[in-house]
């Protein structure tokens, strides 16, 4: 019998990788995509093949190290949520132009819903505009099997394959069955053509001649795909097409047994002959995506088709959000029944900062030291210090993209805001606000940055964080005058003076940086416990 | 057999262990699962809600459809009643009635317990206040667990393996004060069921 573990689909898409021969796997973490790369860093079977895993500072370095690996020959694979790929988004395209050596997967984690994200924007639409294969898997078993064959068609058409999974997936346990041998490593070798990641224009134009000559044999792929399937049925009043985890919930509702033709689509380009079956065969179709109607749009095209067209941009499916069995039961008219609601007496419960974290005492202080401003004047960032805009707090007034809250100070106090703060997080600043600090300098522009130093990223489970240590030297090389770099630490019995030391740095007109030093409490209770097994185990 | 659990909770309580003892039961009689977790911002002291599917059968979805669920196991009483629409109408709704108060306008909580009482199947259990008799704070789960027991299609050694499984990398007295909490939450319910 078949080896079977029980995985998280993040987890089957790591030991996918783990047995189909990958060399390094480049990641900055974000929800639900933070455990892919997790798995392969805790793994003693990735150990011994030293298998590599590095924490990137941002999801566009993370790229580019995977393109490094397979331009070395080596298969490698770069893992970040949905909006990580925004960020990743020049490496990721240009990709597909220069083409690939060794196999290279990007996974892109969605998380429709927003259950830990900014937005909820479908990754597929990148694989469209890269011109590349996109993968879907619908469930565990072939989140794993997805990635050797992956590898194998990046391989075979020397093109960076984008993987898509939702939270649902990525965050849902299943049996997974092993396969039965393991996929050696590539060795190191260059590409033949030592010219081949040189995107001058003159070779940028041949080489996306190229990429747009493969299309029809990406094309060919998705229609044979084995994950790809049309099931006749014979009742042709419907026709469902249903993409990724989609199919799943279409299965729930019929105990798998659905009476109408399906076509399960977890493998792009868009299978555009078995679509064309389908709307042949059946009297109206209907669309299930996860995510943006990526194929419900152009299947309606703008000219429009004589079938009516079912889903999302006509209301069958909610315009937004994510899909469950109900909704999908609702669409196809499948009687549903709930049987008791949520009692009025329920409120909503938030998350809030944990108990003695640091970064309330640091907002404390900061309250204070605003408190004969007027409001809103405080740009932040994205981390567990987010929480700040809540009550109690209500601490921080922006909260955009990664980075912003640096760039978004400087604006303000370029328009005139003074004073101007910027409170950012460790791990925030060395993925993108180092830049806009550099613009600040440059320009000598009126800011007070405050960076919320818990020397860890905590917000996704407290992975390394990159600049640790190194804050203050950063922000000296790239010139911000020393005596207006200062290092407080936020505890209750430093407050007054941490509320001194912000007032008078508000007061000072130039870049002045705050560097709020203390570490996150969770992490910290981790180290002490198993300092503390250490300690028992001797 | 086919069960549909709603595990729901507050950040931070665990709602996981739960869910992973069922969990290592269903994969010793080759059984099908599906557990869904949660990770990222609500684990900081939000409302938590995880899945967990077991069947003899293929199971298609990750989530539980509306009026499916044959048991909604809550750690918190407030956050027990937040899953309801998922509820079959003769589902269990078996909760600690130990509230865990991090909000400021956290309801009366007899008016939660009188709607928890409104489902004829339910169990309310003061799980930490049992936990105290055993002098641990970390066994409240298994407590929990204990009660929830005759409502999952196990046996008893069925379980206590799982139990014992879950917790024998910390060593025989985590296994055997596990075991006591899972033994005195069961006892519980009996109890509460038949006073
Ligand atoms: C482009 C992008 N990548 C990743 C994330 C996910 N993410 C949100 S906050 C965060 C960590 C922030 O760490 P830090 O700035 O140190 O703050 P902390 O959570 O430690 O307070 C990450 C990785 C994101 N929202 N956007
Ligand atoms: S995890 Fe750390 S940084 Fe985040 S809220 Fe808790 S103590 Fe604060």
């Amino acid at each position: 019998m078949a080896k079977k573990l029980l995985l998280l689909g993040d987890e089957a898409i790591a030991k996918g990788a783990i047995d189909s021969g990958l060399s390094a796997i480049y990641a900055y973490p974000g929800t639900p995509s933070t455990e892919i790369a997790e798995y392969i860093d805790n793994s003693s079977e990735a150990k011994e093949k030293n298998i590599k895993c590095y924490w990137s500072a941002n999801e566009k370095t993370a790229v580019e190290g995977a393109i490094g690996m397979s331009y070395a020959g080596k298969r490698a694979m770069a893992c970040m949520k949905h909006v990580g790929l925004n960020v990743a988004a020049d490496p990721f395209i240009n990709a597909a132009v220069t083409r690939i050596n060794g196999g290279l997967i990007i996974v892109a984690a969605d998380d429709p819903s927003m259950h830990s994200s900014q937005n909820e924007q479908d990754s597929r639409f990148y694989g469209k505009f890269a011109f590349v294969p996109i993968l879907e898997p619908s469930n565990q078993q072939e989140a794993y099997d997805m990635v050797e064959y992956g590898f194998n068609l990046s391989e075979k058409y020397l093109i960076p394959v984008l993987m898509r999974i939702p939270t649902r997936l990525a965050h849902s346990r299943s049996g997974v069955e092993i396969k039965s041998y393991q996929t050696p490593q590539n060795n190191l070798k260059l590409p033949d053509d030592l010219k081949q990641f040189v995107l001058l224009p003159s070779i940028a134009r041949r080489k996306y001649k190229e990429l747009l000559a493969i299309q029809d044999d990406l094309l060919k792929e998705s229609e044979n795909s084995c994950f790809n399937k049309y099931i006749d049925n014979k009742d042709k009043s419907k026709g469902i097409i249903a993409t990724g985890i989609a199919y799943n919930y279409l299965m729930e509702n019929y105990d798998g047994d659905v009476p109408h033709p399906v076509l399960k689509i977890s493998q792009y380009p868009i299978p555009a002959n078995l679509i064309k079956r389908l709307y042949n065969e059946c009297n109206e179709i209907y669309v299930f995506e996860e995510g943006y109607p990526l194929v419900e749009e152009l299947l309606n095209g703008i000219i429009g088709v004589s079938k009516p067209i079912k889903g999302r941009l006509n209301g069958f499916v909610p315009r937004y959000g994510e899909l469950n069995p109900t909704l999908i039961a609702n669409a196809l008219g499948i009687p549903t029944r709930t049987y008791y609601q949520v009692p009025e007496c329920i409120v909503p419960r938030p998350p809030v900062l944990c108990k003695g974290c640091p970064h309330f005492d640091t907002f404390l202080a900061l309250n204070e030291a605003l408190k004969d401003y007027s409001k809103g004047r405080v740009f932040s960032d994205i981390g567990c210090y987010t929480l700040g805009a809540l009550p109690p707090l209500e601490a921080i007034n922006s909260c955009v993209d990664m980075g912003a809250a640096v760039t978004m100070a400087k604006g303000a106090a370029d328009a005139g805001l003074i004073p101007s703060v910027g409170v950012i997080g460790d791990s925030t600043f060395t993925h993108s606000g180092i830049t806009g600090l550099l613009d600040c300098v440059t320009y000598k522009s009126n800011v007070n940055i405050i960076i919320l130093d818990n020397m860890t990223t905590a917000m996704t489970g407290g992975q390394p964080s990159l600049g640790l240590n190194k804050l203050a030297d950063i922000c000296k090389g790239i010139g911000v005058e020393e005596n207006h770099i200062r290092i407080i630490k936020p505890l209750p019995k430093n407050h007054n003076e941490n509320v001194r030391i912000i007032k008078e740095e508000l007061e000072y007109n130039g870049v002045s940086v705050i560097i709020s030093q203390r570490e996150c409490i969770v992490t910290l209770n981790k180290k002490m416990r198993e300092k503390h097994k250490k300690q028992e185990s001797v | 057999m086919k069960k549909d659990i709603i595990l729901a909770g507050v950040g931070g309580q665990g709602i996981i262990s739960i869910a992973a003892i069922i969990g290592l039961a269903a994969v010793e009689k080759n059984m099908y699962i599906k557990q869904s977790e949660v990770h990222g911002m609500s684990q900081r002291g939000g409302e938590v809600m995880s899945t967990l599917r077991i069947s003899d059968k293929y199971i298609y979805s990750d989530l539980i459809p509306y009026g499916g669920a044959d048991i909604i196991i809550g750690l918190e009483p407030m956050e027990s009643l937040r899953y309801l629409p998922y509820l079959k109408q003769d589902g269990w709704i078996i909760s600690n009635a130990d509230p865990f108060v991090n909000i400021p306008n956290y309801p009366d909580i007899n008016v939660i317990y009188n709607e928890i009482k409104k489902i004829k199947t339910h169990i309310l259990i003061p799980a930490n206040k049992l936990a105290k008799e055993l002098n641990s704070d970390k066994v409240v789960n298994t407590i929990i667990l204990g009660a929830t027991f005759p409502y999952l299609g196990f046996t008893k050694e069925e379980i206590l393996r799982a139990i014992e499984q879950m917790f024998s990398s910390k060593g025989k007295d985590i296994v055997d004060l596990n075991i006591m909490a899972f033994t005195k939450g069961y006892e519980y319910a009996l109890k509460y069921q038949n006073p």
